[in-house]
């Protein structure tokens, strides 16, 4: 760089100017996100806010009683209804996301390692039924199943059954045959992205030290996807704990969960402070075992190796 | 490229597989546009004959059309209040650095990974306190809520591709920072931005549960075909009203998929929306 150019003053004015934007950075991108932080803040952290402060108080009619009081949470861990609805919500939405994950893991790796140049199409292909309507989703397994549906009157049809079966709609199996397929997408994308990641060489290395296929596999690509696969589980978890439309429509006496008791709450019982301390409770026990997953397939992926 | 096509043990198996999970995952979607085409009012196989009524008397239900116009005045709202909140988020996100990007960019993701109902109650609880009777706008302050993530991811993997050194220029050459926005990025991330809308409209159409606490007496789509699923008589003309939200859908993810990968194609970040 010549003294002419480096005295001129616009390239002055330009290398002062860009120097106070570095500055002015953080500021800069904070201001940028604050609008919609603060939305996030004022319809999400605030409303959460709110509902746990409303899990200490009690309801007389249609007043609320704001003495602190841990009453409800003591019958949202005691009393069977709700204790039996939080069991059967953790237990469908763990068998959910086994089954999502054991389904989905296969179609990552073929996307991932076969998929060629076609990789995004498939992604496509596979996540466009889950860009329709859930409501519509799940009525179509209500459709299925149904007592005159499409699987018993085509097992009918075909002379299997004699008689409509009544135990394919209305159970916690009905539910959980339901949200495996709802979720089924938001699993193979997770799992997707970390096989993307997975270093190729290294599995060209173990071919080439004598490790088999289903070796190299179980020792390179298994153990590098660990964090999909978490990720895969926790995604469809969480919200399925808290899955409303499902029971509600396929679920019957036997597949209540746990958001139809929290609805109910909110709605014909009338009783906030119970329906918030059971929210609470709910988010407090997902937390946990989220936690807890990670924990265990962490350690599941070090006695791997 | 050659060696990626070379013959791998298992690929077989792997796409007999992946056929029969397609099919898994289309087959139960297929059954409500075959129901819907079928005279008998129950859905059961064998199809007792064609027909198109179940459409026909659709546009003759108030309430249907009164559904649809609410579900439209949500869905345009929502997706251009979610898509504005979105473009600031994401370009703040990939343009700058700053502590606390993280935790903010986790705090706004956070509706895509909480259960939907404990988000809808949450907001319900809070809008009764302010007083806020419930409509069709604290339906929309609720779809804004549940889109902006979605806007996030889509806007994200377009601005990322975005080559800094081409603003740098238009600042250097003089123009102020709103100038540069308006005419060097914004004409490059249009498709990204269309491409968020499409998507916003598309989940707030499907949307059900926020908008099944958070509405007073109007009825989105969603709410509508909730209602009517208890009259198994109806069930048909559900399933019609069902398929034609389908195709919808369907149409507007198609486009929006197409303007993303053309927004993102140089970043070559394959997956962008789903990542």
């Amino acid at each position: 760089m010549t003294a002419a150019a480096e005295g001129s003053p616009a390239r002055r004015m330009t290398r002062a100017r860009r120097n106070a934007l570095l500055q002015s950075e953080p500021v800069q991108g904070f201001a940028l996100i604050s609008p919609t932080f603060l939305y996030a803040v004022i319809l999400l952290v605030l409303p959460i806010l709110v509902v746990i402060a409303h899990s200490f108080w009690t309801q007389n009619y249609l007043t609320i009683d704001r003495t602190f009081t841990l009453e409800n949470y003591r019958i949202a861990l005691t009393e069977p209804i709700y204790r039996d609805l939080l069991w059967r919500s953790l237990y469908i939405s763990l068998m959910v996301s086994f089954f999502t994950v054991v389904l989905a893991y296969p179609i990552a790796y073929f996307i991932s390692f076969h998929g060629g140049r076609h990789k995004s199409l498939w992604l496509f292909l596979i996540t466009i039924p889950f860009w329709t309507s859930y409501l519509l989703r799940v009525m179509s397994w209500k459709v299925i199943l149904g007592y005159n549906g499409v699987l018993n009157s085509g097992l009918m049809g075909l002379g299997i059954i004699d008689e409509p079966s009544t135990a394919l709609l209305y159970n916690s199996t009905a539910v959980i045959i339901t949200l495996t397929h709802a979720w089924a997408a938001f699993a193979i994308l997770p799992i997707f992205v970390s096989l993307e990641k997975v270093d190729r060489t290294l599995v060209e290395a173990a071919k080439d030290l004598g490790d088999g296929p289903l070796r190299s596999f179980l020792r390179v690509t298994l153990p590098l996807s660990v964090p999909g696969i978490i990720s895969a589980a926790l995604i469809v978890m969480i919200p399925t704990v808290g899955d409303y439309v499902t029971p509600k429509l396929v679920g019957g006496k036997d597949g209540v969960m746990i958001a139809n008791a929290i609805q109910a709450q909110f709605g014909k019982a009338s009783n906030w402070p119970l329906g918030a301390a059971l929210s609470v409770t709910t988010m407090l026990i997902v937390t946990l075992i989220a936690g807890a997953m990670v924990l265990i397939i962490r350690a599941a992926q070090r006695l791997a190796r | 490229m050659t060696a990626l096509r070379r013959f791998r043990p298992g690929a077989g198996w792997l796409s007999a597989y992946a056929f029969l999970y397609v099919v898994f995952l289309y087959l139960p979607v297929i059954f409500l546009p075959i129901f819907s085409i079928n005279t008998a009012a129950t859905p059961k196989f064998p199809l007792s004959g064609f027909t198109l009524k179940w459409y026909e008397d659709l546009p003759r239900t108030p309430a249907l059309l009164d559904a649809a116009w609410n579900s439209l005045v949500v869905g345009v709202s929502a997706s251009i209040l979610a898509t504005v909140f979105g473009i600031l988020a994401a370009r703040s996100i990939t343009r700058y650095r700053y502590p606390g990007r993280r935790a903010i960019n986790g705090l706004i993701m956070a509706p895509l990974v909480l259960p939907e109902v404990i988000v809808a109650i949450s907001m319900l609880l809070v809008m009764l306190q302010l007083g806020l009777s419930l409509s069709l706008f604290t339906v929309v302050l609720g779809h804004v809520l549940v889109c902006i993530p979605y806007s996030m991811t889509v806007l994200t993997s377009g601005f990322e591709g975005f080559d800094r050194s081409l603003e740098e220029a238009s600042a250097d050459l003089g123009e102020s920072a709103f100038g540069t926005f308006r005419r060097v990025t914004l004409p490059m991330v249009a498709p990204a931005i269309i491409s968020s809308l499409l998507v916003c409209f598309t989940i707030s159409l499907d949307e059900f549960i926020i908008a099944f606490f958070l509405t007073g007496t109007d009825a989105t789509l969603p709410i509508y075909i909730w209602g009517q699923l208890r009259f198994a008589s109806k069930l048909p003309g559900v399933l019609a009203l069902g398929t034609l939200l389908l195709v919808a859908s369907f149409l507007l993810m198609t486009v929006a998929e197409i303007l993303r990968r053309r927004a993102a194609r140089r970043t070559q970040n394959e997956g962008g929306l789903y990542a």
